[in-house]
């Protein structure tokens, strides 16, 4: 299995959309901790834009990548592999280097420019990012055999998670807004791996004093290191069950 | 070697294979012929352990195929249609199948890498490769550990006169060896003295599975092709004359 996983990253890192990535990565975090003198406010702006990027490439790439790799998967099936060790190997291939495309691409910078806590649970947070999403693309593409619908339904799982999710949850606090839902936000927090990222370094950089009560609750939870490996345990949850589900599938399916 | 005893399959509503028995033996060349969706691959898959049949046994040495993939390192595959990660090299490809086979160097059977010229390719990228030539490296992968078995599905699609020769003539020197080969083609004249037993599909059935010798003896015609030809056509008929009963027995009522 080990080297297989070894041919996988080498035939991925060498494809130009993974090239593309890492050097878009790298020009927009240099770009932006040039412009900002504190680096916390760095932090803040390169926070946004990874959040956006990160789990979008990791979901299409891994996707299209599985997608192309079902003649390969074929006859890697032939041969005396169990497909269980073919399908962690593909994950493990696309995880390993989406982390290492990240690391290139944003992670050397933020180590340079911001080389804090803070920094490092960001650079935490893309690498865990990238392999959620992975993961997820991983069960989305052995769920649905048709190329084209499958592609679709990466794209829309991403805008669920970036965007629509956001929506119900604010739209859940307005609707509930003389209730007592701190608690709740955090539980909903956990639904989400990129929210739960964006929270976690927000409570890092002080304008988590501008989130009211609802701030105070999540700074005294996740400001404390139980809460911290709670939420790791939670991005872990994230990669462990698309990814176990997604095995489960594949073991049992018709290629 | 390889037996199959009762193997259905469905693919949603759309029933492939019903109730396929049959079984081969070493030092036998078989044809698996039929139409287009008659569920030559589909059998081929099954055997592989691609796709899963929705019942009866599969068994390979005697030992049923389920849940075991260790039987796979006896068996040559060639595809259809091999894609390949598009950044890796020939070679790498190459070296990745050696890796996982874990055959010793000197066992290798390097002789189609060579009379495909392969070896002179090693660096160029699968995705920058024509068709015909992804073909020859899914020849050589399926060769090259001396495997007992070869399975082999539309070996000559995409293959120029020369390559499809070469391979030809491999494919012989395999049987001699008494090993056992089962080829699926469409291009029936090329199977001429290369086979010794056909199975032929029709609508995920076996019709029959015949000797090439019987076949010829039955339907009176030498080449495979005319053989085959004359089988479909008795076929054709036979439904038709089937089809004018029950309409006739409708009219009655």
């Amino acid at each position: 299995m080990k080297k297989l996983v070894k041919y996988i990253i080498a035939d991925i890192l060498r494809s130009r959309i993974m090239i593309a990535y890492t050097v878009v990565l790298l020009v927009i975090s240099f770009s932006v901790f040039s412009i900002e003198d504190n680096p916390a406010k760095g932090i803040l702006s390169l926070l946004n834009i990874i959040l956006f990027i990160v789990p979008l490439v990791s979901i299409i790439f891994s996707t299209i990548y599985i997608y192309n790799s079902n003649e390969f998967i074929e006859l890697l099936v032939s041969q005396p592999l169990q497909r269980k060790s073919i399908w962690l190997s593909m994950f493990t291939g696309l995880a390993v280097s989406l982390s290492l495309a990240f690391f290139a691409g944003a992670g050397i910078v933020i180590l340079l420019y911001a080389w804090s806590m803070t920094g490092a649970i960001m650079l935490g947070c893309g690498v865990l990012l990238s392999i959620v999403f992975a993961a997820i693309a991983m069960l989305a593409s052995v769920k649905i055999r048709d190329k084209a619908k499958g592609i679709g339904t990466a794209i829309l799982l991403w805008l669920y998670f970036s965007m629509l999710f956001d929506t119900l949850v604010l739209f859940l606090l307005f609707q509930f807004s003389d209730y007592p839902i701190e608690k709740g936000m955090i539980a909903l927090s956990f639904l989400n791996p990129i929210d739960l990222s964006r929270v976690l370094i927000l409570l890092r950089i002080d304008v988590s004093a501008m989130m009211g009560y609802t701030g105070a609750v999540f700074q005294s939870f996740f400001g404390s290191e139980v809460g911290m490996v709670i939420a790791l345990a939670i991005m872990m949850t994230w990669i462990a069950v698309p990814l176990s589900i997604s095995t489960i599938r594949f073991n049992n399916k018709d290629l | 070697m390889i037996s199959l005893q009762n193997i259905s399959k469905q693919f949603g509503r759309f029933k492939v294979l019903t109730d396929v028995s049959f079984s081969c033996n070493k030092g036998e060349c078989i044809a698996l012929i039929g139409p287009n969706g008659s569920g030559k691959t589909t059998i081929i898959k099954s055997i592989l352990g691609m796709v899963i049949p929705d019942s009866g046994t599969i068994t390979f040495r005697g030992k049923s195929i389920a849940n075991d993939y260790n039987y796979r390192s006896d068996i040559g595959y060639m595809p259809q249609m091999g894609r390949y990660p598009e950044n890796m090299s020939i070679g790498q490809v190459l070296g990745m199948m050696k890796d996982i086979r874990k055959i010793p160097e000197n066992l290798l059977d390097e002789d189609l890498i060579k009379s495909f010229g392969i070896n002179k390719l090693l660096d160029k990228r699968m995705g920058t490769l024509s068709g015909g030539t992804r073909q020859k490296v899914s020849a050589c992968l399926a060769f090259m550990f001396g495997s007992q078995a070869l399975i082999m599905d539309e070996p000559s699609a995409g293959l120029d006169p020369v390559s499809s020769e070469i391979l030809r003539e491999k494919i012989l020197i395999e049987k001699e060896k008494s090993k056992l080969v089962i080829i699926t083609s469409h291009v029936l004249s090329e199977l001429d003295d290369l086979i010794t037993e056909v199975i032929y599909m029709q609508d995920g059935r076996m019709l029959f599975q015949k000797s090439l010798h019987a076949l010829r003896k039955d339907t009176g015609e030498e080449k495979l092709s005319r053989a085959i030809a004359r089988v479909m056509r008795q076929q054709d008929e036979s439904d038709g004359l089937q089809e004018a009963r029950v309409n006739t027995s409708e009219l009655r009522n």
